[in-house]
């Protein structure tokens, strides 16, 4: 199975020197790391089998996505290798499908994916498109350090650049996760390939956002689990006043507290993938509730597994705050918790839009 | 992990929506579980056993369906009569925990005699665990059964005995092995609550009004074949039952049903001119609730799918009690908060208890914290999250007790 194979991987691949490295230097780029990853179907994975991919859905991808956070790999899996293949397939002509996806599954491409409209995210967000020209800024554009950029527009279209191209200036923002850079976009009358064969463009765009809010509480979910098991085992091997820590009642209600948290996130996180897939009625809610449960429970676990590490937690040798800045990014990063869980009272008329 | 509602599914959700529609006014209201069922709810019952909508996978010999389990099924007839408003079926301490423990390590003929009609609703079992002195420590207990003539005769005293004032029966946890240690010295007896010698105390709980008591026993006679397993065995055969009550606790069901039913008084409900439901800070913490609800519902799909796999669900299964309990305490506590001052007024005595919405919520915000407490309690269940499920090691042992003259 994938995942397995996966996290055999990345268990071999990715030490903590290795991270460490790939975090210093800016790129959020292992070129061994994407190749091996690219060998083991992962780049093509949502990409459609006609398209030279795996075509498998958000459930294998959020499973997917789960391990890879797990592991904090330096790989910007839910822009490049979720949203902009589900954003091609459903918004691209027959030309554009075939210009990119390919490419895609080959890791030959790698886009950023970014939007220039209200979706909770704080920062600039605004971007016109005029006879195949953007002009704009985005910030915080998911998946930097690749090679091209998609930018949403507020109307749900969408439009291609490359990161070099005329026009485009593409910074990557030294940011709290150095695993999964970010991008900030400067466009101006920068020449766009638009995606042209959309029926329903807001449509497209919120499949988009949901795929990439479920693949957010995924990432946060695999990171939150690493934590806790390294905060287990910390316990187990740490002794004080001739004891384990894990011994003692305080360390182990904490632990005990956090394993009851996590552990029903997974059934709601594989839920809100599998809606994606097969349950259009339920898909927006339960992506929107995964992703608001997930930011709230990770924070929670990101915040006590430090703890219980004592000193060693707050240190950068540990290497735990690779996780805990991974699931502070997640939780900021297409709406906010807040921001969700008000969008989910309206997709259930709780409230009048 | 089964996601997706098929053909046969949408078959069986036509079925109980026509069942609902035909029969679904003579549905006592859901709920209940803390009183004898009414003569309305025992009906009920008899239509969901003949419907298979209750009991559906309880061998046909033992009064249910007997059909092979699939937890789709049991999850489409739990949605649809939670939808219809009508009640699932009797949900009480025999049902819930004394059967599946017959059914797991009862004999025939015990599973023959007692499951059909505790299913009916006709028996009503409670529990016999805890004492004065065995508390989180259970299998310190010290009420005691010896063999007398052919019988066990049980002398010492229970308490926390929820229904005991109307049980018929009870499965008593008792020493028969004074020699052995005292987790080997164990059985668990069933015992008639009509039986000479049974004497049933009311306690008042902090809700005011007397749910469970105090339970002596004096010279009770048992007959020898109402033992479940042998003796010695009890401590096995409770900790079976333990891990029913604790599932039952954590139902999600419920705590979807209770989710919904706050939403609806908050969308009824008008503070300072406004709908409770418009104001931001009261709907965020209904929708953070959501949020856990819905874990917690995927999370039993998720278990029931392990149990009829035959699977061992560890961790996952250890879980449910404190994360159940804890969200229900929270639930109940938004309800609460959202009645606010008009929802002081309260008198639990009064027969309106039940049905008065603000004193039916503060009863049950209470009520959460009993649950927390029973069934092995939040620490208790904390300490074997910890211990079993993460391999955390035990508290060094205490000092051994000094030696009883």
């Amino acid at each position: 199975m994938l995942e397995a194979s996966l996290r055999g991987f990345l268990a071999d691949r990715l030490p903590m020197e290795r991270r460490r490295a790939v975090a210093a230097s800016g790129t959020g780029h292992d070129a061994a790391l994407w190749a091996g990853l690219v060998a083991q179907g992962v780049a093509g994975l949502a990409v459609p089998e006609r398209y030279g991919g795996a075509g498998l859905g958000v459930l294998d991808a959020a499973v997917a996505a789960e391990a890879l956070a797990y592991h904090a790999a330096p790989v910007p899996f839910a822009a490049s290798l979720v949203m902009a293949p589900i954003a091609i397939a459903a918004a691209g002509s027959e030309p554009q499908r075939q210009a990119w996806l390919p490419r895609i599954a080959a890791g030959e491409v790698r886009l950023a994916v970014g939007f220039a409209a209200p979706i909770g995210q704080t920062g600039e967000g605004q971007a016109s498109l005029d006879r195949g020209r953007l002009t704009g800024r985005v910030q915080a554009a998911m998946g930097g350090g690749g090679t091209h950029a998609l930018v949403y527009l507020a109307d749900g279209r969408a439009a291609l650049v490359a990161v070099d191209g005329e026009g485009v200036r593409a910074e990557m923002v030294p940011g709290l996760d150095r695993t999964r850079p970010l991008l900030d976009l400067s466009l101006a009358d920068a020449p766009a390939e638009v995606l042209s064969a959309a029926n329903d463009a807001q449509a497209a765009r919120t499949r988009v956002l949901d795929a990439g809010r479920v693949m957010l509480a995924a990432d946060t979910l695999g990171a939150a689990q690493a934590m806790l098991d390294q905060a287990v085992a910390f316990a187990k091997e740490r002794r004080q006043f001739g004891r384990a820590i894990g011994s003692f009642q305080a360390v182990k209600h904490t632990l005990a507290d956090l394993a009851a948290a996590l552990e029903p996130c997974r059934a709601l996180v594989w839920y809100a993938a599998h809606a994606q897939d097969a349950l259009p009625e339920e898909a927006r809610l339960a992506a929107l509730q995964a992703k608001a449960h997930l930011d709230e429970v990770g924070r929670e676990v990101a915040r006590l597994a430090t703890e219980v590490h004592g000193g060693m937690g707050f240190t950068d040798l540990a290497g735990l705050h690779f996780w805990f800045k991974r699931i502070a990014a997640n939780r900021q990063l297409l709406g906010s918790p807040e921001r969700c869980r008000h969008e989910a009272a309206l997709v259930q008329g709780w409230i009048p839009a | 992990m089964q996601l997706t509602y098929s053909e046969k599914y949408r078959a069986l959700q036509s079925e109980v929506r026509a069942f609902v529609a035909r029969h679904g006014h003579l549905s006592p209201k859901p709920g209940g579980g803390r009183q004898k069922p009414s003569r309305r709810a025992l009906d009920w019952q008899q239509l969901l056993l003949e419907q298979g909508y209750f009991a559906r996978n309880i061998p046909k010999e033992y009064g249910g369906s007997g059909l092979p389990v699939d937890v789709l099924e049991l999850a489409v007839i739990a949605e649809e009569l939670a939808a219809a408003g009508v009640s699932p079926g009797i949900m009480n301490q025999g049902i819930s925990m004394l059967v599946p423990t017959l059914l797991e390590v009862g004999s025939p003929e015990q599973c023959r005699r007692w499951i059909a009609p505790t299913i009916r609703g006709e028996i009503i079992w409670c529990q016999g665990y805890s004492e004065p002195g065995a508390g989180s420590d259970l299998a310190s207990l010290q009420t005691r059964a010896e063999v007398v003539d052919g019988h066990f005769v049980v002398n010492g005293q229970k308490i926390w005995t929820s229904s005991a004032h109307y049980a018929d029966m009870m499965f008593l946890l008792c020493r028969t092995e004074p020699d052995k240690p005292k987790h080997q010295g164990l059985s668990y007896l069933l015992v008639p609550m009509s039986a000479p010698g049974i004497e049933v105390r009311p306690l008042v709980t902090m809700t005011g009004r007397a749910t469970f008591n105090e339970t002596f026993f004096t010279d009770v006679r048992v007959p020898l074949d109402q033992i479940v397993m042998g003796r010695g065995d009890g401590w096995h055969v409770a900790n079976v039952t333990l891990k029913y009550e604790r599932l039952l606790l954590g139902d999600a069901n419920k705590l979807a049903s209770r989710l919904q039913r706050i939403r609806e008084l908050m969308q009824r409900t008008v503070l300072d001119g406004r709908r409770v439901i418009d104001i931001p800070e009261y709907r965020d913490r209904l929708l953070r609730l959501q949020g856990d609800v819905m874990a917690a519902k995927y999370h039993g799909l998720r278990l029931l799918t392990e149990q009829a796999r035959g699977e061992d669900s560890g961790l996952r299964r250890l879980i449910v009690k404190h994360h159940g309990t804890m969200l229900g305490y929270r639930l109940s506590a938004l309800a609460v908060d959202v009645l606010g001052a008009a929802g002081l007024a309260y008198d639990p005595g009064d027969e309106a208890a039940e049905t008065d919405e603000a004193t039916a919520w503060h009863i049950d915000n209470m009520y959460d914290i009993g649950l927390m407490i029973g069934g092995g309690s939040t620490n208790i269940q904390k300490n074997i999250i910890a211990e079993r499920g993460l391999g955390l090691p035990r508290e060094p042992k205490a000092a051994p007790p000094p030696a009883r003259s």
